[in-house]
Parts: C-alpha cells; sequence; structure tokens
C-alpha cells in the first residue's frame, strides 16, 4: 500500500515537471517577451542588455529551474495586457471561480447521481425514459448555450435573476466571498447550473449505465438466488459496486469543472481566473497563459492522486498496488 | 423411483415449458419437462449446451431471465405451487428453501465485500439471529465446507481466495439458510479438473448431512456417474430418459443416451472406438417433428417421424423413445443427417 | 446483372440484420437520422440552396440591417425568412454555410483524431518500450487536461506565433488540429491494448519466421477487431468536437466572423441579445443543438446495436 502511494505520488511528480516544461516553453519560448515589454524605439543594444539582465540569454535548463523557483512562490512575472503581476490578477480571482465550481459540484452530486441510480434501478418506467431524453438534451447543449437560454428565460423576460456578474460579495482576508449576501447567492445560481447541467447529464448516464450493468452480474443473480431483499440487493450490493468507478469520474469532474468555468464564466461576465484565461489567449498574453496552464496541471495532478488514493481505500481489490483509470476497472 | 406415497417428493415438476419470444418468432427452450426429486436426493440433468437443462433451474427458483417466461406447467414445492407465486413469496423461499449455486464462483461473489460479511447477510435474511450469532454460524459453515484458518479467513475478500477455496464459499452461502434443495448449475466446471473431484466430493457430502437434496445440472456425465442416485438426460428441450444412475450409465435404453454413455473413455477398458454420434442436436427454431432426436438415431422407424414420445417405462428407467412401445417403431428408416 | 444482384444480396443481408432491425423499431432514432440527415444535407448543399450569399461584401446592404423573422416582422416580407444581423446578413443562409462549417471541423476533427491516435497506438503497442512509454506518458499528461483546455491551449500558441490575418485565415486547420489533438488518446490506448495482445500470439511469431512483415499482418488482425470500440468512441467525439468547436467559436478563438461557424454567429448575436434582438442567436443556437441533439440519439443507437451484451 505504502509503494502504491509511492508511486503515485512520483508519476504525479513527473507529470506536474512535464506541464511544468510546457508552460515554461510557452512562456519563453512563445513570442518575445522582451518585445512585449519593450517600446518601438527601443534599439536593438538596449533590448540585448535588457535579455541578459533578465536572464533571458542563460542557458535553457537554468532559466527552468529559476521558473518553476519563481512559480513555486507565485512569482509569473507581469500580464502582456496589462502590465500587472500575474500571480496576484489570478490570487485575486480564484475565490470567484473556485464559489461557482463548488456549487456546480454540489448540483451534479446531489441531483445528478440519485437520477442516475433511480433510472438504472428502473429503466423502463415512464419517469426513466423521461430523464433519459431531458439528459439527451443536456449532453447535446453546449453549456454556453444553455448559459445563453437561462440568461433569456430567467434574466431579460423574467428579471428574476441577475444576468452578469458576480453581485455583492463579502471580503473575508485575501478571500471574496458569495455566499453571505443574498444578491452573491442569487448571482450564483444560473452560473453554477450552466456549469454543472453538462457534468451533470455525464455523470447521470454513467450511474444509470453502471447500474444496469451490475443489476446484470453473477454476484447480483447469485444475492437473488439467496432471496436478499430487494433493498439490499440495490442499495447494499449494487450500489456500492456503482460507485466505486463512478468516484473516479467525479473527481475528474472536478477538475474538468473549473476548465470549464472558462466558458460560464464568460458567459455571464463572471470575474474568475476561466475569464481571464481566455482574455489571455485572445490577447496571446503568454505569462497569464503559462501561469493558469500551471495551476490547472497542479490542480488535476492533485485531483487525481486523491481520487486514486480514495479508489484503493474502497476497492480492496487495489489494497495490492496498480493505478486505476476510468475505461478499465 | 425413489418416492412412493409414504415419501411424497420434495419438488415435482410438471409439463413444464420454458419460452423465448423473439422477433424471429417464439422459442420453445423447454418443452413439456416432468420429474421429480425426493428429499434428500440427488438428482443429476445432463445433456448438451442449449438442451435446456440451465434454463430449467432457473425456472425452479424463479430466476428466468426476461424475455424467457414459463408458459405452462407447475412446479411444488413440498406439495405448494412455487411457479407463480408473486416476487416477494418467491423471494423468502430462496436461500431459506431453495438454494442456487452458479457455474463461476469468481463473479458469483460480491468483490467488495468480505466473505463473512456476505454470509452473515444471508443469514439475518432468513433466520432471526442476532450479529455475533450469525457471525458465529458463519464461522462454522466456513469450518464445516473446509476452508483453513476460518476465524482470519472470514474477513478476507473474495479476490484473496484460490477458486477452489471460492467455491467452497459459495456453497456455504447457498447452505447457510438451511434450504431443503440445491440446484447446482455447472458448480465444478469452470474449476481446476484437480479441484473438481474435492468440490463434487464436498457437496455430495455436505447435502448427506443436511439431507439436502440436489438438482446437479451438468454436461459432465463422469461427475453425474460420481454423485448422481438419479439422473435424467435432457435433449432438445425434453427428457429423454430418466431413472437410477447405474441403470442409465450401464443399461441406456434411449438411443441418445447409448451415444453418450458410449462416447465415454474409461480406464481399464479397451476401446475400439469411441462411439459418436452423428450429427448435431438441432437449433431451437428447427426442432422435427416426432422425436426431436429422430434424424440421428440409427434404430429409428416411419413411427419416430410423426408421433412425438413421451417418457415410457423402460426396465428400471423410464425412456422417450417408441422402441420401448409395444407399438414399436414402425418400418426402418435411415438416418437423416443434417450438417452441425 | 452479376454486380446488381451481389448489391441486392448485400442491401438484403442489411436489411435483415439485427442492427437494421433494432434501428426500425425505434421510432425516435428514425426520427434523429431523418432530421441529422436533413441537416447535414441543406447544409452541405448550401451554395445550392442558400438564397443568399451572406459572406460576399458585395451583396450586403447595411439598410437590410437588423430585421426580424419574417413572422413577426411588420411587413411580411419573405426575403429574409429569418432575418439580418447588423451587417445585413441573412440568417438563413448564414445558419447554413455555418452549419457546413461547423459539421467539417466536426468530421474533420474526428478522423484526424482517429488517424493520428490509430497510429500512435499501433507504434506504442507494436514497438513498446521506451517509444511506448513515452507516447504513454505523453497521453497521460494530456489526459489530465480537458479537451477544450489543450484545444484552447494551441489555439492560443498558434496566435502567438503567427500575425492575426494569417491566422484568421488558416483559422479552419487550425481549429481542426487543436480539437484533434485533444482526442486522439482514447482511440491510442484502445488500438494499445489490442496490438499488445494480438502482438504475442503465435501467428505473429509465425509470420516473423517466415519472413512475412508481422506489422501487416498484426494490422489485418488487429484492426478489425478495435473497429467497433473505435468506432463508439467516434460518435462519442463527433457530438464533442461540434460543441467544442462551437464553444471556441462562441469565445472569440474559434472560427472567425468572416467565416462564421454557428458558434461564431451565436457569438455575434449575443452581442445584441440584450436589446431584444433575439433571432441573431437562437436561431443558430436551435440549429446547433438539433445537429448535435441528432448525432448523439444515433450514437447512443449506435452503441446500443453493437453492443453485443445487449442482444
Amino acid at each position: 500500500m505504502l509503494a502504491f502511494i509511492l508511486r503515485r505520488i512520483l508519476q504525479s511528480i513527473a507529470v506536474l515537471l512535464t506541464v511544468g516544461v510546457v508552460a515554461f516553453s510557452l512562456f519563453r519560448y512563445v513570442g518575445d517577451p522582451i518585445n512585449a515589454m519593450v517600446g518601438q524605439d527601443t534599439t536593438m543594444e538596449q533590448r540585448d542588455e535588457l535579455r541578459t539582465k533578465l536572464g533571458l540569454n542563460d542557458p535553457a535548463p537554468i532559466q527552468f529551474a529559476r521558473f518553476i523557483y519563481n512559480a513555486s512562490r507565485g512569482n509569473f512575472g507581469l500580464s502582456y495586457r496589462t502590465s500587472e503581476p500575474v500571480g496576484r490578477l489570478i490570487l485575486e480571482r480564484v475565490p470567484a471561480t473556485l464559489e461557482l465550481s463548488f456549487c456546480a459540484a454540489v448540483f451534479i452530486l446531489f441531483v445528478g447521481v440519485p437520477m442516475g441510480v433511480y433510472t438504472g434501478l428502473y429503466p423502463n418506467h415512464w419517469s426513466s425514459r423521461l430523464l433519459q431524453a431531458v439528459s439527451l438534451f443536456g449532453v447535446s447543449l453546449p453549456p454556453f448555450l444553455v448559459g445563453i437560454l437561462l440568461i433569456l428565460i430567467f434574466a431579460v423576460s423574467l428579471h428574476w435573476l441577475p444576468s452578469f456578474g458576480r453581485g455583492e460579495t463579502v471580503q473575508i482576508g485575501w478571500w471574496t466571498t458569495n455566499f453571505l449576501t443574498w444578491s452573491g447567492l442569487k448571482a450564483l445560481i444560473l452560473p453554477s447550473i450552466t456549469l454543472g447541467l453538462f457534468q451533470l447529464t455525464l455523470i447521470m448516464r454513467l450511474v444509470r449505465s453502471e447500474m444496469l450493468e451490475v443489476m446484470r452480474t453473477d454476484y447480483i443473480k447469485f444475492a437473488r438466488a439467496r432471496g436478499l431483499s430487494n433493498r439490499a440487493i440495490n442499495f447494499g450490493h449494487a450500489l456500492k459496486n456503482t460507485l466505486v468507478p463512478v468516484i473516479t469520474v467525479f473527481g475528474l469532474q472536478l477538475g474538468s469543472l473549473i476548465a470549464f468555468a472558462v466558458v460560464t464564466e464568460t458567459v455571464f461576465a463572471w470575474p474568475g481566473v476561466g475569464q481571464l484565461f481566455i482574455q489571455s489567449v485572445q490577447f496571446s498574453d503568454i505569462p497569464v497563459m503559462a501561469a493558469y496552464l500551471l495551476l490547472i496541471g497542479l490542480l488535476f495532478v492533485v485531483i487525481n492522486l486523491v481520487v486514486d488514493l480514495l479508489y484503493s481505500a474502497v476497492d480492496p481489490r487495489l489494497r495490492g498496488g496498480g493505478s486505476v483509470r476510468v475505461a478499465g476497472h | 423411483m425413489a418416492t412412493t406415497s409414504n415419501n411424497p417428493p420434495l419438488l415435482e415438476v410438471k409439463n413444464l415449458r420454458v419460452e423465448f419470444p423473439t422477433r424471429r418468432g417464439t422459442l420453445l427452450a423447454v418443452d413439456d419437462v416432468s420429474f421429480d426429486i425426493a428429499p434428500g436426493e440427488v438428482l443429476g440433468v445432463v445433456g448438451e449446451s442449449g438442451a435446456g437443462k440451465s434454463l430449467t433451474g432457473n425456472a425452479i427458483i424463479g430466476l428466468l431471465e426476461p424475455p424467457g417466461r414459463i408458459a405452462a406447467g407447475e412446479i411444488r414445492l413440498e406439495g405448494r405451487r412455487i411457479d407463480n407465486l408473486p416476487y416477494e413469496e418467491m423471494r423468502k423461499i430462496r436461500g431459506a428453501r431453495i438454494g442456487a449455486i452458479f457455474q463461476d464462483p469468481l463473479t458469483s461473489l460480491n468483490p467488495l465485500y468480505s466473505v463473512g460479511r456476505q454470509l452473515v447477510e444471508t443469514i439475518q435474511t432468513h433466520l432471526p439471529l442476532s450479529g455475533s450469532e450469525a457471525r458465529k454460524r458463519a464461522l462454522d459453515l466456513l469450518k464445516e465446507v473446509g476452508i483453513p484458518g476460518a476465524e482470519n479467513r472470514i474477513d478476507h475478500y473474495p479476490h484473496q481466495f484460490s477458486g477452489g477455496m471460492r467455491q467452497r464459499v459459495v456453497i456455504a452461502l447457498a447452505l447457510c439458510a438451511g434450504p431443503r434443495l440445491i440446484v447446482a448449475d455447472e458448480p465444478t466446471t469452470a474449476l481446476d479438473v484437480s479441484i473438481q473431484a474435492q468440490i463434487i466430493a464436498l457437496l455430495k457430502r455436505l447435502c448427506r448431512e443436511h439431507a439436502t437434496a440436489v438438482m446437479l445440472v451438468t454436461h459432465d456425465m463422469g461427475v453425474i456417474a460420481e454423485t448422481a442416485d438419479r439422473v435424467a438426460v435432457m435433449y432438445a428441450g425434453r427428457i429423454v430418459e430418466v431413472g437410477p444412475v447405474r441403470d442409465v450409465v450401464k443399461h441406456a435404453k434411449h438411443p441418445y443416451t447409448k451415444g453418450l454413455m458410449g462416447s465415454i473413455p474409461s480406464l481399464g477398458v479397451r476401446h475400439d472406438r469411441l462411439t459418436q454420434i452423428d450429427g448435431a442436436m438441432p437449433r431451437l427454431t428447427e426442432i422435427p417433428p416426432g422425436c426431436a432426436f429422430n434424424p440421428r438415431c440409427i434404430e429409428r422407424g416411419q413411427r419416430c417421424l410423426v408421433e412425438r414420445p413421451d417418457l415410457m417405462s423402460a426396465g428400471t428407467s423410464r425412456a422417450a423413445c417408441w422402441l420401448h412401445d409395444r407399438g414399436g417403431v414402425g418400418a426402418p428408416v435411415a438416418q437423416e443427417l443434417v450438417d452441425a | 446483372m452479376a454486380t446488381s444482384s451481389a448489391l441486392g444480396g448485400w442491401l438484403h443481408r442489411v436489411t435483415d440484420s439485427d442492427v437494421w432491425w433494432s434501428f426500425k423499431s425505434s421510432p425516435m432514432t428514425v426520427a434523429a437520422a431523418a432530421v441529422t440527415f436533413f441537416i447535414i444535407a441543406v447544409a452541405f448543399l448550401s451554395p445550392v440552396l442558400a438564397p443568399h450569399t451572406p459572406f460576399d461584401p458585395a451583396t450586403l446592404s447595411l439598410s437590410d440591417g437588423l430585421k426580424p423573422p419574417v413572422l413577426i416582422s411588420d411587413d411580411g416580407d419573405w426575403t429574409f425568412p429569418l432575418g439580418t444581423d447588423d451587417q445585413g446578413r441573412d440568417i438563413l443562409s448564414s445558419i447554413m454555410y455555418g452549419t457546413r462549417l461547423s459539421l467539417e471541423v466536426g468530421f474533420a476533427s474526428v478522423i484526424f483524431a482517429m488517424v493520428l491516435g490509430i497510429a500512435l497506438g499501433l507504434v506504442s503497442g507494436y514497438f513498446g518500450g521506451t517509444i511506448d512509454a513515452v507516447i504513454m506518458r505523453i497521453a497521460d499528461v494530456q489526459l489530465t487536461f480537458p479537451a477544450i483546455l489543450v484545444a484552447l491551449l494551441i489555439d492560443g500558441v498558434v496566435r502567438g506565433l503567427i500575425s492575426v490575418q494569417r491566422h484568421d485565415e488558416i483559422a479552419l486547420f487550425v481549429i481542426v488540429g487543436a480539437i484533434g489533438l485533444s482526442f486522439w488518446v482514447s482511440y491510442a490506448r484502445t488500438v494499445r491494448g489490442s496490438v499488445m495482445v494480438e502482438k504475442n500470439k503465435e501467428y505473429v511469431q509465425a509470420a516473423r519466421v517466415i519472413g512475412l512483415s508481422p506489422v501487416l499482418i498484426m494490422i489485418r488482425h488487429v484492426l478489425p477487431n478495435v473497429t467497433g470500440p473505435v468506432l463508439v468512441i467516434a460518435t462519442l467525439n463527433l457530438g464533442l468536437a461540434i460543441i467544442t468547436e462551437a464553444t471556441l467559436s462562441f469565445l472569440g478563438v474559434g472560427l472567425p466572423s468572416t467565416e462564421p461557424s454557428l458558434g461564431t454567429l451565436i457569438r455575434l448575436g449575443n452581442e445584441v441579445l440584450q436589446s431584444g434582438d433575439w433571432w441573431i442567436t437562437v436561431f443558430p443556437g436551435i440549429t446547433l443543438a438539433a445537429l448535435v441533439l441528432g448525432v448523439n440519439l444515433l450514437g447512443d443507437w449506435l452503441r446500443d446495436a453493437l453492443n453485443p451484451k445487449l442482444r
């Protein structure tokens, strides 16, 4: 078990380093940092001087090490677009994205999973078929379309909920939160639903298909042959076996939520890191892109690690070793 | 037969029909099958793949998978009809009065729960025992089925057991609520040959000790010869011969059974050639009129093509063959073989 | 004669098969197929069918701008049945051309991902060792990121490397490449798994002994085995690819307004949404939703029909 944990941690570090290399290459080699920083009439000598001063002429490995060192202290240089420190820009916006993702995750977990279990247990009931049809819509509608639709209905027509922005927020230390004000909570509703809908339908369909598969297994048949009650079979045996692979997917979805916030934040003008990233792509603001990449990489790696550890805690077959990916459990 | 009026049968199956509606029409997988099992008796049900033996077993425990369904006939357990019971009633019978063992011990056990937990759960479903009483009973059962170090292994997970050990656990699970009848569907097929004999011996001993009857479904004649008291031979969804095991094996009365027995090699006997039955069992959609076996039968006659024989008396056994009827088979007809 | 009866025979086998039967017996799938094929057909015939050429500036006039759809407009003029945008471009025609673009990108990126994934999977599985380790490492890293981020990243990088104008010109290829690059991993893994299983079988070694190229033999045996799973992945990916492209265009980093796909159109419409000119966004939105819905339904049906466990 310890060997397994160690191996996974090493793997994670390897992945992080790779991401770091990619981020660094972006940072250093795409576009010219110097040109973005200085005015038109700086001479070539002055540029060269600046290059050396900033260490841009040092060998690549040294620059990489410096990059990683700086990154670990939150120093990602200055944004090409706004000339503000990238680290600070990101820090300002992280709470917005995290709170949004959290709400969406809650939505998915407490609506999607039960719906999936229900449609898996009673697949032929008309309500199941209805939910299935609705879920098909959920998977087919791109998130930005959902957002626009929700805005059209609830904001522009009905005026019940705001169509953009975070509403009033409360500052606690360096964190700003939506949860403590009424307008903040209202502002969270539409974006959370938009963000979560796609993933919700995915989870629902996954849980359903896992449930159907599990109900067809030999051990369920043997459980029936032993006369176990429906409750014991459905919620004791079937549910537990269904949820095990779902853990992996949900964990990955957490990461996806934060990534997909990019779209939702744009539709709702939500001031999070996602919106920042889009702006950076539009303007080729490389330092921001690189920083976002590294951050997301770190996040995903940590999430994957936690999910794998959780999986092996739940599935006794894995305690001997090996890691699990969704596709083959 | 082993049952008399003083010793009523434990299980009675009368004229059972199992159908499968498909888009190409309705398939008849079990056709007018009748047999009895006496208390404590081991009835072997033998036949090729597709002969309908597993389906008969599934019908008896009430776990036919849709769209399969019982179309006709009766199944009685200790005199009481069980084929038409609502699900909840049947559920109480399963495990407590009829147990089942399936082929693959690896997939029969839930990998996420310990063996002990699965045992205790089954015990407590049917018997009013407390947690610790149930656990004690589980422990005793594990020892009875021959799991070494049962005190430790009771908390182990299925993947930590070898194949043979797992099947022992499965047997323990099937017996833990004290059923009167066990339907065992190919219980040794998935095991190593060396383990098969052990498991069969265990099953036989346990059932004798607990006075549990067994319906042993298998395609392996050797297992039947070792274990069963009586044997029923199935072909194309019908029973073609049934009788005491020694008689059926040594003096088969139905041409199909003769062919089956002749195709088994045995040590110490010199075989010039193993008998092979020409042709193959017909598909469910292409069962010929009259006797289902007739196209492959060397001894067939005109009557066999037209009239379907029921089981009739043939010495100590019964066989579904006109050879044993006073009217005979009529004028001989050559075999008519179809490619498999 | 001979060919027509052979064709007739094949047709008969198709219509008699289980797959066709499951298709016919599900009215929703038939409807989905009908709608999807209709949309695809109209889209690809758009140069012929479209009543206007919305992207030829010479044919536009600003006085036609922001006309509402005919059913709610005051003058009942059918020239622009679904209305126009602020530049006077006909929405209906824009939708036709836009759908075609969306479909082109969707199919192209899936095929690109498939070819790339299968190739890398074959190489990785067959050669094993370092090559396999490297490719799988890259796959692992890439899997940590959702497709849209990868696509965004690639697009951002390209944008940083070349000028804006040039970028608009080759936007189509960049998008196809970006989306394709984010999808290859599933194909690669499936194929790699199959190859590794087949590689150790005796017929491969036998082929090596008699001098045949084992690679070719493996391809002949591996590829038929993976066709099923690969198709399943492809059907899952097509809808996703279309959505990803639409999202990228909506965010402003996909196809530009000179060559708009449905996503771009929705973005353009979104800018005027608050002022009540809803048709510029809604109609392309409906088309996009219908298209993806149809593709997903067909994909669902195909997966169920091909799944031997459900037969």
